[in-house]
């Protein structure tokens, strides 16, 4: 009996000992690998049909009437830093402490069970000096600790998503359109290379003990953009992952916010599954949700933009460009 | 060919004989499905399992495979517990072998057939006789019900120690019953729902809804089976245990009554699930209270039992805390049993009451996912509680004694409770833990739940392999118990025959 109780102090205190969390971010920086694939390159997606979602059958034919191009990789830090400082300068954010917030003008609430009322006001966009925080904040400037400078962004909310693509006169993808540009239409394919995984396709569960290796981590994190391109780092021989119009990560490294909005939830959805999942959640149909003011560690996003007839006529602003 | 034909006697006719099978089919099913998930995948495992059977896993058919692996382990369940039924409930022999043989064509089809079309190749005929299977197990049903009719006088009350009406009508017979016209229609519930979206084969996992605004009427009632038919598949448990433990007296009159409405008020709850969601979980949770409160009732008195007989065996008149302690944990099979039932409120219940209060506050606050493992968690921790009570009572019922009972018990008691506490804690970790910092506790997490597994399938498996072996001998146990077939309990009415 008494060797019972001494076990169960043990056991007991061992987890609490596992519980142990620091308080301060101390920024670790890695070492910088580059993949190759340009984070601001884009790919296009011609209007048609394609099979959405689980099931082949004709209720899951959709149609996309309408061509659109989707960035080929995650929005990378140092995107996102750069963004911040040209929104702060215009003064379309704010940084109130270490929550970066910009103005989301509200959505329709129903009052419906589990419904959360979002008027008009500043939402977080980024959380600062949270740990996983990637992106930090002098007073004057937003830097990106060293290493990380191709890694997706992570740690951005909904809105942040959101106010990142319009602030560039994008948007987020649909669901729909994330689906189409994952998948492609020749095939059905479970996942954006086709319907086999293994631990060199993607940054997901199974690859985290590999990959710890080539980042110099102790613990899983993710990758930079398009890492998995059929290059070889040190022994880790990557396939080409790409989906059918040569998009990386689709599948894996960090979830990404799409725009729905679903009638009488508050929830955002998400796509892709991340570095900390299985293999059933990088499924193309597969999905996580959240409240939009969420920010985690595995989730980052990218954007559409639609096609223009005209490519002199448009309203873009290009990355680094600040308005007077 | 007599040497065959003795052991197939004693396997297809005899409870204990029965009930080691099932309990041999589950074990199987276990062993080589366990090979698919967790850290066998890391190990590598999967795949040589994959390539060894010839199994085919299509990443589109995921959740219909699982749904069938979950439906074929729980036929066999419920396998045990009809013949554990008939052989505890007074019934006709007749009545008795009709049941036992139909539920044992019905889950080993369901089973052999159910996996065979879900893993190796979705050959239709199997489906179809998988559906036999589980139509054999509703025909079953009927037949329980029909032998439980409990106001039928040749089951009156034999003792008035248990509870009874002032007709004479066995109370523990009618909660019997009521599980099982519950059970009845809540598998149509289940049915109904399954057909139409398994003829268009377009399975989901209901967790995956979770967040739904909107559920289709058939969502929830998919919903609804699942939880009613794990509910009271732990009623039905419940109620073999008192038997085991011969359960009666004030005890026995006051849960008897509780466990009768609770199961009517649950089930109809569930039920109401499809046209009024809302209103129908505040009749849930009248319901499990109910049922919980009649466990209770079940825990109160078998573990005063416990320590009461083993103080007399010991000639101890009065004993304190510690005393009456160690005489309560002498028999571990007898105390785990009612420990689990404790147990499950730390795991099951608490956890769900703790999600209820604090959804919108705290889980709804979490990404989708990490609710889904907590709601996956609970009730794959309930279902392996219910297994090791079966496998509790089992090792009682093989004779178990002495220090291999014991170890048995004990390592089954702390094995299985590490793993699910462990569960338990991997499923809440954001309380108490940032996603950063998770990954060397959710590491110590998965070791100690490996390790509390392992222990529990390690006992299980040389208590199988023991039983194998003897099955090769001329006078092993198998004899015995095909010569005294069933199980020993003290009877609520006379054997009507």
């Amino acid at each position: 009996m008494r060797r019972a109780v001494l076990v169960i102090i043990a056991v007991s205190l061992m987890l609490m000992g596992c519980a142990h969390q620091p308080q301060k971010w101390d920024h670790p920086t890695i070492k910088r690998i580059e993949t190759g694939v340009d984070p601001n390159s884009w790919a296009l997606v011609p209007a048609g049909q394609f099979f959405m979602g689980q099931f082949r059958n004709l209720n899951h034919l959709k149609n996309i009437d309408y061509d659109y191009e989707i960035m080929v990789t995650d929005v990378t830090n140092a995107q996102y830093a750069q963004y911040l400082n040209q929104a702060l300068a215009e003064g379309k954010i704010k940084v109130e402490g270490n929550d970066v917030k910009g103005y989301y003008p509200g959505e329709e609430f129903t009052g419906y069970r589990h419904e959360r009322k979002i008027g008009p006001g500043y939402y977080l966009y980024y959380a600062l000096e949270r740990p996983g925080s990637r992106i930090k904040f002098d007073g004057k400037t937003f830097t990106v600790d060293q290493g990380f400078e191709n890694h997706p962004v992570t740690m951005v909310t909904w809105f942040g998503a959101r106010g990142y693509c319009q602030f560039y006169g994008w948007r987020l993808p649909t669901e729909a359109e994330w689906e189409k540009a994952a998948r492609g239409t020749e095939d059905f394919r479970a996942y954006p290379w086709g319907n086999e995984i293994t631990p060199h396709h993607a940054n997901y569960d199974l690859s985290n003990k590999e990959l710890r290796k080539i980042l110099g981590t102790k613990h899983g994190i993710t990758t930079p953009v398009g890492f998995f391109n059929g290059r070889k780092y040190g022994d880790f021989q990557t396939e080409d992952a790409k989906s059918p119009y040569g998009l990386y990560d689709m599948a894996g490294n960090v979830w990404q916010w799409v725009a729905d909005k679903h009638e009488r939830m508050s929830d955002r959805f998400m796509k892709g599954g991340s570095w900390m999942d299985y293999d059933i959640y990088l499924r193309i149909w597969a999905y996580n949700s959240s409240l939009p003011w969420n920010y985690y560690i595995n989730v980052g996003f990218r954007c559409v933009r639609d096609v223009k007839e005209n490519p002199l006529d448009t309203q873009e602003k290009k990355p680094g460009e600040v308005e007077n | 060919m007599k040497f065959i034909k003795e052991r197939l006697e004693y396997l297809f006719s005899s409870t204990k004989g029965l009930v080691l099978v099932a309990i041999s089919m589950i074990s199987l099913v276990t062993a080589i499905w366990g090979t698919l998930s967790g850290p066998m995948v890391e190990w590598g495992v999967r795949d040589f399992t994959v390539r060894l059977l010839g199994m085919k896993l299509d990443p589109f058919f995921r959740e219909g495979r699982i749904i069938m692996l979950y439906h074929t382990i729980a036929m066999a369940v419920i396998a045990i517990e009809v013949y554990l039924m008939t052989s505890i409930i007074p019934m006709k022999k007749s009545q008795k072998w009709t049941i036992n043989a139909t539920v044992t064509v019905g889950y080993l089809s369901s089973m052999i057939f159910g996996l065979g079309f879900a893993y190796f190749g979705r050959n239709w005929i199997l489906h179809g006789l998988f559906l036999f299977g589980l139509s054999l197990m509703f025909f079953t049903g009927l037949l329980l019900a029909v032998a439980l009719w409990p106001w039928n006088k040749a089951y009156r009350v034999s003792s008035p120690e248990y509870a009874h009406t002032k007709s004479g009508v066995d109370l523990e017979r009618v909660a019997f019953f009521t599980m099982v016209v519950a059970a009845l229609g809540s598998s149509l519930f289940g049915a109904v729902a399954g057909a139409y979206f398994g003829n268009g084969f377009e399975t989901f996992l209901a967790e995956n809804t979770v967040r739904f605004a909107h559920k289709t009427p058939l969502q929830l009632g998919i919903i609804g089976h699942l939880h009613i038919m794990l509910t009271l598949i732990a009623v039905a448990i419940t109620l073999i245990v008192g038997r085991w433990l011969d359960f009666k007296g004030i005890y026995h009159k006051i849960a008897m009554p509780l466990m009768i409405s609770g199961t009517i008020v649950i089930t109809l709850g569930v039920w109401m699930v499809v046209p009024f969601e809302l209103i129908a979980h505040i009749i849930i949770y009248v319901g499990s209270t109910l049922i919980m409160l009649a466990a209770l009732m079940l825990v109160i008195y078998g573990w005063r039992k416990l320590i009461r007989e083993r103080l007399n065996e010991l000639g101890i008149k009065k004993a304190g805390f510690f005393r009456g302690l160690k005489a309560l944990l002498h028999d571990p099979l007898k105390f785990g049993a009612l420990w689990q039932m404790v147990f499950m409120n730390f795991t099951v219940s608490g956890v769900g009451i703790f999600m209820a209060v604090k959804l919108d506050e705290i889980f709804r606050v979490w990404p989708w996912r990490e609710e889904r493992v907590t709601l996956t968690g609970h009730w794959h921790v309930l279902a392996a509680l219910i297994a090791t009570i079966i496998l509790m009572y089992y090792a009682d019922l093989v004779g178990l004694k002495g220090k291999l009972r014991q170890w048995f018990g004990w390592i089954l008691i702390i094995g299985s409770d590490i793993a699910f506490a462990g569960a338990t804690i991997y499923s809440l970790k954001r309380l108490f833990i940032n996603p950063y910092y998770q990954e060397p506790l959710v590491s110590k997490i998965f070791l100690f739940m490996d390790i509390g597994l392992a222990a529990v399938l390690v006992i299980l498996a040389l208590l199988l392999l023991w039983r194998l072996f003897d099955l090769f001998k001329g006078e092993g146990v198998w004899r015995r118990e095909k010569e005294n077939p069933e199980v020993e309990v003290a009877k609520t009415s006379t054997v009507a025959e």
